[in-house]
């Protein structure tokens, strides 16, 4: 079955700008703020993100850095072949900044509870919150929620969901594979989630 | 990001060929890419400020060294212990190796106690391999007599690739005392995997007989030698292997310095930035001297570092088939 869009063109990109102005509304310039992308797709949002706020703010106040989470996976020894680690790079201390993490689509939590474990490694953030582009709700196994949401899906099990990027796939747009027979899908536009 | 969420093309999923590392003979380039890609991803963890991942937080090792070694055995345990592991140590003297005891029954004994994975080096050619067969673990195998020591080719080759950002087409020169070195032999096989050319240089007598049947070239003359390659691996002469108490293959130290030591004006003398390295521990003065050993063009201590990263990649990959419900 083709997959269906959920997000595409114009309407991507206001919400890259949307999930900014919400960033820059909690966080003012940015001054102290760390931005972390999670490898492997989530650095491609983090990067969109970057380059978006710089041209709002104008000067780059931000941090930025990039995690592989691959080491610290929970499913290490379960999966019969083994993904492969992608490149770290936080050429900074954390101690005391407020960590944004970045990735594209929030599933199970499991590799946002990867990350969180990775990214002490770096030292001890005043804060974190976590900034998704897709919210899969409904389908966690881990108590994880994000604190910005780009969109929300609900869907089941064996749907995916996945992000293709200018960058990378030539076009921006969120999709929605199904396996087997059409089941319904409701899609709600997300705002600040968690008020 | 979750399995059902994954993009296809964004993760490379693999594993190694192999079960054990035995020798290098047994792996594939492929295997060797993926080792040295792991790699990368650990000597990044070993930059951070805390530099311990928790892979293998559910795996046990047994180090096992029947020879003496003081690098090999500290990047293993330090490789280990990054990873999580848990760490038993155990060295022939002052055990009951000593006592009499066989090698299999030693090691059942360690087995017994529940360990997963085993390091080991012993003085048998093919002990690795025996232990493979018989005993009831991964063997990672540290150096078994004048066999292989894959590990330190490994690293020898991931060093020449960060060096000179690639190992296909570079010239490695390996001299001195092939006959007794594991780590001519696994490197002669590693760097000829990754499609490196492979020339030796030493005294005849510190050659193996059929040693050209393995596809590398041979030359007399180191001065000769140094002028083809861009990578010169000074092997360390091997004293304690040499048979008796006296020097058995050569007239005297001070007669291999001369022919076959690299010294700074040999090295100015070839003209080029030839890439200096030694697998340790040095005698200095006899295959290269000081300044030779401490010259920019020397990554001695980056083979050193380097170890640590491989040794964990080695560890992982082979840990990452060990299924999570087997004994």
């Amino acid at each position: 079955m083709r997959p269906a869009t959920l997000l595409a063109n114009k309407a991507f990109g206001l919400t890259i700008t949307r999930l900014c102005h919400q960033l820059i509304e909690d966080y003012g310039d940015l001054n102290g703020v760390a931005l972390i992308g999670l490898q492997p797709r989530g650095v491609l949002l983090a990067r969109r993100l970057r380059s978006e706020l710089l041209s709002i703010i104008g000067k780059e106040f931000l941090a930025y850095g990039e995690l592989d989470i691959t080491f610290h996976r929970d499913d290490f020894r379960q999966r019969r072949t083994l993904p492969a680690p992608n490149t770290t790079d936080i050429s900074f201390d954390l101690d005391g900044r407020r960590v944004v993490l970045v990735d594209d689509v929030l599933f199970t939590g499991r590799t946002i509870r990867a990350g969180l474990d990775a990214m002490l490694a770096f030292g001890r953030p005043t804060s974190v919150s976590l900034l998704v582009l897709i919210d899969r709700r409904f389908s966690r196994e881990l108590p994880i929620q994000p604190d910005y949401v780009g969109k929300w899906v609900d869907s089941i099990g064996d749907q995916r969901v996945t992000v293709a990027w200018r960058e990378v796939e030539g076009q921006d747009r969120v999709l929605l594979h199904t396996s087997d027979a059409e089941i319904g899908t409701s899609v709600s536009k997300g705002s600040i989630a968690d008020q | 990001m979750s399995p059902a969420n994954t993009n296809p093309i964004a993760l490379g999923s693999e594993s190694l060929s192999v079960d054990h590392l035995l020798g290098i003979k047994d792996l594939t380039r492929a295997d060797i890419d993926l080792i040295f890609r792991t790699a990368d991803g650990f000597k990044e963890v070993l930059g951070r400020p805390i530099k311990k991942v928790p892979s293998l937080r559910d795996i046990t090792i047994a180090n096992l060294f029947f020879e003496s070694s003081t690098r090999t055995r500290v990047s293993f345990e330090l490789a280990e212990k990054r990873l999580s592991a848990d760490v038993v140590n155990f060295s022939s003297s002052g055990s009951s190796v000593s006592k009499g005891e066989t090698l299999i029954d030693t090691v059942n004994n360690i087995l017994a106690m529940k360990v997963d994975m085993v390091v080991m080096r012993h003085p048998d050619p093919g002990a690795a391999m025996f232990l493979a067969r018989h005993a009831r673990a991964r063997i990672l195998n540290a150096g078994d007599g004048t066999h292989e020591h894959p590990t330190q080719a490994l690293l020898d080759a991931y060093s020449i690739r960060e060096k000179l950002g690639r190992v296909k087409g570079v010239k490695v020169l390996i001299v001195g005392d092939v006959l007794h070195s594991r780590v001519a032999l696994s490197n002669i096989f590693c760097l000829q995997k990754l499609g490196s050319e492979v020339m030796l240089c030493g005294p005849r007598t510190l050659m193996p007989r059929h040693i050209r049947a393995l596809g590398v070239r041979f030359e007399d003359d180191l001065d000769k030698a140094l002028g083809w390659c861009d990578v010169a691996n000074m092997l360390r002469i091997q004293l304690e292997r040499q048979g008796g108490d006296g020097i058995a293959s050569f007239p005297s130290l001070r007669e291999y310095a001369m022919l076959y030591g690299l010294n700074l004006s040999r090295y100015r003398r070839i003209g080029k930035d030839v890439v200096v390295m030694h697998p340790g521990p040095i005698n200095r003065g006899v295959e290269v001297s000081s300044e030779v050993a401490d010259h920019a063009n020397s990554i001695i201590l980056d083979q050193v570092e380097n170890g640590v990263a491989i040794r964990m990649a080695v560890l992982y990959l082979l840990a990452a088939r060990i299924p999570r419900t087997a004994v």
